[in-house]
């Protein structure tokens, strides 16, 4: 049974280039006014993958379905100029010798003259640009260059809005606000996007759903709390967020014991009774407490305005991080006291 | 399915005919190189005998004393205003910054008549030292030196010009750096700026190199024989075409050498790009007397080399204003024809290999295009015989053929313009070819993405993206060959048709009989069109 909810869905891709698998069986569906992500190092495959959707590159297993229509299969390829898909690429390609509006009136030609020219302030006026209506992309700042590429995809109404790392080419000040804006614009036109990203604070700032990928592999699919409190697996736990792992072993299907105590909460991923197991700890699990008779020396620290990040070594040398207010500033070498503050647990089994 | 096939088929074509297309320009310029490199590997002995005994030894000390004398003037010239302009601030420099590029609008063989007209015994200059009563004995100025000066002053600008460029975007950071790790500002420039510049300078030196082994007009007023004179002699004096391909082949394989120095520097220009200059950086102020012997320097420069001569062609034009008449109209109207007919299949040439170069970026193609656009570096005598000799030969070939057939008449290609127009193309296809293929390569792969995916795409795409895109670079491509093509001597001297005198050649005619005033019209004809490029460049650069 169709959802006619789902706008989006990519059944089992796999990209290959000679022996080289790039996409590997990949599968996701996003529902219409959603914006998902793809995230992950560089060369993890999100580019292909999105590239596939896009009509760019043409898909050699599995099937794509845009608004229960297969665009693209073994055997199917519509074309990128018919899937009504738009695109915001890394460099934004803004086409040199038009102006911003002209740009942005490139894909509506087929409107009426008086109906593409409402569009196109429209868009100006959601990005704030309406001044830079007659000035050429070269006369434009990144950041500006980058919200007109934004409003030209937009303009045409696409189905679905992808977004190739919009943001790397800015700094890093601006690229914080313009993800804000970007969001805030993308839910104004109740626009379904996919994001590609390396960057997870962009990709939290923006995305309702998040697929990390490493290798060609979709690891894990969730929201922005659920990829940080729950990872699936240790390339998660590893690559979304700070942290370190510390050896324990499990007691019960709710207690796991590291040399810090024993921590209590809710096992995601039960093991057996003995297991050895490594245990992931936030900054934020490890709570600063003068009064605590738990003891970790400081062996280096970062200030973080608000916080301070703290490398804490414990007497067997293992380290672990602590996220602190930053009123509690400590010396490196001082002993502090700290606390274990974890509701659950993330533990893999261990290697060795 | 049917359509994606029709598409991705269509593009297979297409791109397909694209590369056969370059690779027949590319044969059409290895063909000229080929014919007298083959000359070269079947040496008759006679004419070798006889170029031995009496004439290669000359040409080739000549050539390299010329070079020589050439090369060392130019850098000397060349980076030291180059320096100063881009790095220093003194009185005047904004305006030296492009005015001393304006020596480049007059071919040097137009300096090179106005020189030798000012300093002749009966010239101007040592005519009124003898009113006033001064018997000097004057240096001759058909000599050696005299030659090399006027190279000098003709050819700076090219190292000024490329060693400018590359201060301004690294010297003034990296005198910086120097400065910071204890140099002081000139051991900083010959310890980090010189150096950092080397590629960029030896790119602009082998451009001269190159010009001074190609140039025919200068060596021909100064009666100073070189290879191209002597091609030019054993053709048209000797009539020994034969001798004429055995010169050619000899100075093809020194400007071979210069062209491996050549690519190799613009190798190293890329990898050592430092990126775009940082906003204003701020100068060097010379201090006082610094300043006014930078300030006087290059007055002096560009009085010499570019003031003087075109005051004194302006009153020489005006002595002869008779001249003003209809041949004149008639050599302009040559001139003009003849740089627009070259200049047009020059740019569709050239929009062709752009094209090539960008849907194939395999090593096969990239090795057409350095092929066809090899030409700028051939003197244009060895391209005249290199073209004329293969023309010769299908047109006897034809003779004999149509003879057959009862044809009666005379030669078919020989005597039309076919010859002019191979030789010329072939030279002057780098000229339009870099500002095409640096527009073409600004439409990346994402913006034909973005128009797709925008709905627009083949004939649509090309109208609306690509062709207004390039206008601007074929417009540039079309003004620099136009204005090439109107300053140049050899080719249309040696292979126009008969009675068909451009600007060029009349220049030609009149200086090699001494009438330095009736030269003057048509030279100053030429210099007006030179300044056209000059004028696009700087306004460019000011944007």
């Amino acid at each position: 049974m169709p959802n006619d909810n789902v706008l989006l869905l990519l059944n089992s891709i796999s990209q290959r280039y000679g022996n080289n698998t790039v996409v590997h069986d990949v599968s996701f569906s996003l529902e219409r006014g959603d914006i998902g992500c793809l995230l992950g190092p560089s060369g993890c495959g999100k580019t292909t993958a999105l590239r596939c959707i896009a009509g760019f590159e043409h898909v050699q297993s599995g099937s794509i379905t845009l608004a229960n229509k297969i665009i693209a299969s073994e055997s199917v390829h519509i074309p990128a100029e018919r899937r009504h898909i738009g695109m915001v690429f890394q460099d934004y390609a803004l086409f040199p010798h038009l102006t911003a509006e002209d740009n942005i009136a490139f894909g509506i030609q087929h409107l009426p003259k008086n109906q593409r020219k409402k569009r196109v302030d429209e868009m100006l006026e959601l990005v704030h640009l309406r001044e830079f209506a007659n000035v050429y992309p070269h006369e434009l700042s990144g950041g500006q260059q980058q919200r007109i590429s934004l409003v030209r995809a937009l303009a045409p109404r696409p189905k679905l809005l992808l977004l190739d790392e919009p943001f790397s080419n800015l700094d890093v000040a601006l690229r914080e606000r313009l993800c804000g804006d970007v969001r805030d614009i993308l839910k104004q036109e109740q626009a379904t996007a996919i994001l590609v990203t390396h960057d997870q604070n962009e990709a939290f700032m923006i995305a309702d759903h998040i697929g990390v990928m490493n290798e060609g592999v979709i690891q894990q699919w969730d929201g922005s709390y659920n990829l940080y409190h729950r990872p699936k697996n240790r390339f998660i736990a590893s690559f979304i967020g700070e942290g370190v792992f510390l050896p324990g072993v499990v007691i019960n299907d709710h207690r796991v014991a590291i040399e810090l105590g024993v921590i209590e909460g809710e096992f995601e991923s039960p093991s057996p009774v003995g297991t050895k197991v490594d245990v992931l700890l936030r900054p934020d699990d490890i709570i600063h407490d003068d009064d605590s008779p738990l003891k970790a020396s400081i062996c280096a620290k970062a200030f973080r305005g608000a916080q301070i990040l703290y490398t804490l070594q414990l007497p067997s040398g293992a380290e672990m991080l602590s996220l602190v207010p930053s009123h509690h500033d400590h010396d490196i070498g001082e002993p502090i006291g700290i606390r274990l503050a974890s509701d659950h647990i993330i533990a893999f089994q261990s290697d060795h | 399915m049917s359509k994606l096939w029709g598409l991705s088929q269509a593009i297979t074509f297409f791109s397909h005919g694209w590369r056969l297309a370059a690779i027949l320009i590319s044969l059409a310029v290895l063909m000229p190189v080929m014919v007298i490199l083959w000359s070269l590997l079947s040496p008759e002995p006679e004419i070798w005998q006889h170029l031995q005994e009496h004439l290669l030894l000359d040409l080739l000390s000549n050539t390299f004393w010329l070079v020589l004398g050439t090369s060392l003037g130019t850098l000397i010239l060349g980076v030291s205003l180059a320096w100063l302009t881009a790095v220093c601030e003194f009185p005047g420099r904004r305006i030296f910054s492009w005015a001393l590029l304006l020596p480049l609008a007059v071919p040097a063989y137009v300096t090179a008549f106005v020189a030798v007209g000012l300093f002749d015994y009966t010239g101007p200059i040592q005519s009124s030292l003898r009113d006033m009563g001064l018997e000097l004995t004057f240096p001759e100025v058909r000599s050696r030196a005299g030659v090399i000066i006027v190279m000098v002053l003709a050819f700076y600008p090219y190292v000024y010009l490329i060693a400018r460029n590359a201060f301004s975007t690294q010297g003034k950071r990296a005198l910086e750096a120097a400065q910071s790790l204890g140099y002081s500002s000139t051991s900083g420039f010959f310890r980090v700026a010189l150096p950092m510049a080397r590629p960029w300078i030896v790119g602009g030196l082998m451009l001269v190199i190159m010009e001074t082994l190609a140039d025919f007009g200068t060596v021909s007023v100064f009666n100073y024989d070189t290879f191209t004179t002597g091609i030019y002699k054993a053709w048209f004096s000797l009539f020994s075409l034969s001798a004429a391909s055995q010169l050619a082949s000899i100075l093809i394989i020194v400007v071979f050498v210069i062209i491996i120095i050549e690519q190799q520097a613009r190798a190293r220009m890329r990898y050592t790009t430092v990126g775009k200059t940082a906003g204003h950086q701020e100068r060097i102020q010379l201090k006082k007397g610094h300043a006014i012997f930078a300030t006087s320097f290059a007055s002096f420069i560009l009085l010499i080399a570019f003031i003087i001569p075109m005051v004194q062609l302006l009153i020489w034009a005006k002595e002869v204003m008779q001249d003003f008449d209809s041949r004149y109209f008639d050599f302009l109207f040559h001139s003009l024809s003849l740089a627009a007919m070259a200049s047009v299949i020059v740019v569709t040439a050239a929009i062709i290999l752009a094209v090539a170069n960008r849907y194939y970026s395999d090593i096969a193609t990239r090795i057409l295009i350095r092929i066809s656009t090899l030409g700028y570096a051939l003197p244009g005598p060895v391209l005249a015989v290199g073209a004329f000799i293969p023309i010769a030969w299908v047109d006897d070939k034809l003779l004999h053929g149509l003879k057959f057939f009862g044809y009666e008449g005379g030669l078919l290609l020989q005597g039309t313009m076919i010859t002019m127009l191979i030789a010329l193309v072939v030279r002057f296809l780098a000229v339009g070819f870099s500002p095409i293929d640096g527009n073409l390569q600004r439409i990346t792969q994402s913006v034909d993405e973005s128009a797709r995916s925008l709905g627009c795409t083949g004939l649509s795409m090309l109208r609306r993206i690509h062709l207004p895109i390039l206008k601007g670079g074929v417009f540039t491509a079309m003004t620099l060959v136009f204005v090439d093509v109107m300053k140049e001597m050899p080719i249309t001297l040696m292979t126009r048709p008969f009675g068909w005198d451009t600007l060029a050649v009349r220049v030609f005619e009149m200086t090699s009989e001494g009438e330095w005033e009736r030269a003057a019209l048509p030279a100053v004809t030429i210099v007006i069109a030179g300044l056209i490029p000059i004028i696009m460049m700087n306004s460019h650069a000011e944007r």
